[in-house]
């Protein structure tokens, strides 16, 4: 379990990371989501140690990231997949990491092939990788240790369809048999996938958190009807708010099973009605860091 | 091909709390080593080494007049570049975390900072001892081919006493490298910067011990140079020249490392 209470991470005259607190449980993913420059990545960097915190603390299983033994071990990290040495080949890489956690040899063609590098790419040198292979180079590193805990920064950057939809169920499955995984993304619909719980963050603050169930259902309902008008008539009748989108759309806050009685109240034909889910999330990011976001600023 | 069908017996995902062992110093010294020449720049600068020693040692023999093929001609010839490559290799091993930002993964598998440095400089130590008993060895091959060569008698001329400080002058000279690494933590600033105390500063020193007299009897405890020069040529002999040495260590090395050393264990690495 990762848990980071309180932390504060200040640079002369900038608050990157604000009074930040959540947890990321076992047998869970935890999406970690946010614009860019949110802080996303300073807090990552804080709980493995490579940044020091202001104030407060962050602990896995109750120690600090910098006290494991051999943290390697414990906790696989990929927090920028193409800070590696240009000049060492894949294989060297895995090798030093592997050597440095004490692991036999053969840990590293194993992680070679399961995250899907052929023999020849691990030959070759860092530099001459594309995104997407130092994405897989990295997600190798953290996995050698068998770790309990993966901490990944922007893990779907640079892969291609097949190699985002592979590394979701590798992190589904890690999840699965009791590890814990914290993920950062801003990549919306990537988290949404895999991610059980989530936690939002804007301008270094958390601007949401708690299961995605949750965060989606407070996202409400969408419903379309053949008159749209009159079912937004017939809710503001009922004292539910409802605004209607310019494609005939409508959202409201409560749940579908109030619309749907309130439709067939009023005699009103439904086309569609839904939980707001598939684009209840990028609405939700939107709104919720509409003050951070740059757009936002910009506008 | 996708993890879920992974037995959960190859992994040890619970929570258990395994507590792993500590990882032991003499490996991550090992690792280190490693690391200085597993690159083409680490490769070929260890090539180059051998290399230049050979080169240096052929030099004397066609060059050198007959009666100067002596064996403290050949460690001299081949200590002169060996004195400007290893402090580029002593820099390197630590920049390059930074240059090259492998300290990400570095630091994050071991976090304690200064059991890396230290390991480091371990490393770097076992390469500059390594390097010089090659060049003795290469040079004592020189020696005798080169005097068969010239049909002169073999002269053995540098003393058991004079080895051990041609050795830490070139450990001396790595340390600096070492320490410029550290406070500076980029390959490029710390490169130039050696050339700068090795080469500008003695300059500007001797022209200041000129002009100022009050200066000139303080300068050898200065001059990092001068006490380095010294063991190059196997004359640190009494109290006060090793007082000297003393002091321009702890002026260069021993000062600046303890403040970079601290800076960089509170640094960001990014």
């Amino acid at each position: 379990m990762i848990t980071v209470e309180s932390l504060t991470r200040r640079y002369a005259g900038f608050t990157a990371v604000d009074d930040v607190s959540f947890t990321a449980r076992p047998g869970r993913v935890t999406g970690f989501l946010g614009p860019n420059g949110a802080g996303k990545s300073t807090t990552l960097r804080v709980v493995v140690g490579l940044t020091a915190p202001t104030a407060g603390s962050a602990t896995i299983d109750g120690v600090r990231f910098a006290d494991l033994p051999n943290p390697g071990r414990e906790v696989g990290v990929l927090l920028d997949a193409s800070a590696q040495h240009a000049g060492r080949t894949g294989r060297e890489i895995l090798t030093l990491a592997s050597d440095t956690m004490g692991l036999p040899r053969r840990r590293v063609d194993e992680m070679v092939e399961l995250v899907g590098l052929t023999p020849t790419e691990a030959k070759r040198r860092v530099r001459n990788y594309s995104l997407g292979m130092r994405q897989r180079l990295g997600l190798a590193t953290a996995l050698l240790g068998d770790p309990r805990v993966l901490i990944l920064d922007e893990p779907a950057n640079g892969l291609d369809p097949a190699g985002i939809r592979w590394m979701r169920d590798l992190l589904a499955g890690f999840a699965q048999r009791g590890g814990t995984v914290l993920l950062s993304s801003h990549l919306l619909h990537e988290v949404e996938v895999v991610a059980d719980d989530l936690v939002v963050i804007g301008n270094g603050r958390i601007v949401a958190s708690g299961s995605k169930d949750e965060l989606l259902a407070a996202a409400g309902t969408l419903a379309r009807s053949t008159s749209p008008r009159d079912l937004a008539h017939a809710l503001e009748q009922a004292g539910i708010p409802s605004t209607l989108a310019g494609d005939g759309s409508l959202r409201t806050d409560a749940d579908p099973a109030t619309v749907g009685a309130v439709a067939l109240a009023a005699g009103v034909a439904l086309t569609e009605l839904r939980s707001a889910e598939a684009a209840g999330l990028e609405d939700m990011f939107l709104s919720l860091t509409a003050d951070t976001q740059r757009e936002g600023a910009a506008a | 091909m996708t993890a879920t069908t992974v037995p959960p017996t190859t992994t040890d995902a619970a929570p258990s709390g395994r507590a792993a062992p500590a990882i032991p110093t003499a490996r991550l010294v090992r690792i280190e080593l490693r690391k200085m020449f597993d690159t083409r720049a680490g490769f070929w600068m260890l090539i180059s080494i051998g290399a230049l020693s050979l080169l240096a040692t052929g030099a004397v023999i066609v060059f050198a007049p007959d009666s100067s093929v002596t064996y403290a001609r050949f460690t001299s010839a081949i200590g002169l570049p060996m004195s400007v490559i290893l402090p580029m290799i002593a820099i390197l091993a630590v920049t390059s975390e930074w240059s090259q930002r492998s300290g990400l993964t570095t630091f994050t598998l071991v976090p304690s900072r200064g059991r890396v440095i230290g390991a480091k400089a371990m490393a770097t130590a076992l390469v500059g001892v390594g390097s010089m008993l090659v060049a003795f060895a290469v040079g004592a091959v020189g020696n005798l081919a080169g005097s068969a060569i010239a049909g002169v008698d073999t002269v053995w001329d540098v003393s058991l006493s004079a080895a051990p400080q041609i050795v830490l002058g070139n450990l001396v000279g790595m340390a600096i490298g070492f320490t410029l690494g550290v406070v500076l933590r980029a390959s490029a600033p710390a490169i130039v910067g050696y050339f700068v105390v090795s080469l500008v500063l003695p300059g500007v020193l001797e022209l200041l011990a000129l002009v100022r007299e009050w200066f000139s009897d303080l300068q050898p405890w200065i001059d990092w140079n001068d006490t380095q020069v010294a063991l190059f040529e196997g004359t640190t002999n009494t109290g006060e020249e090793w007082a000297m040495l003393a002091s321009t260590t702890a002026i260069w090395i021993v000062v600046p490392l303890a403040i970079g050393l601290t800076t960089l264990r509170r640094s960001e690495i990014k």
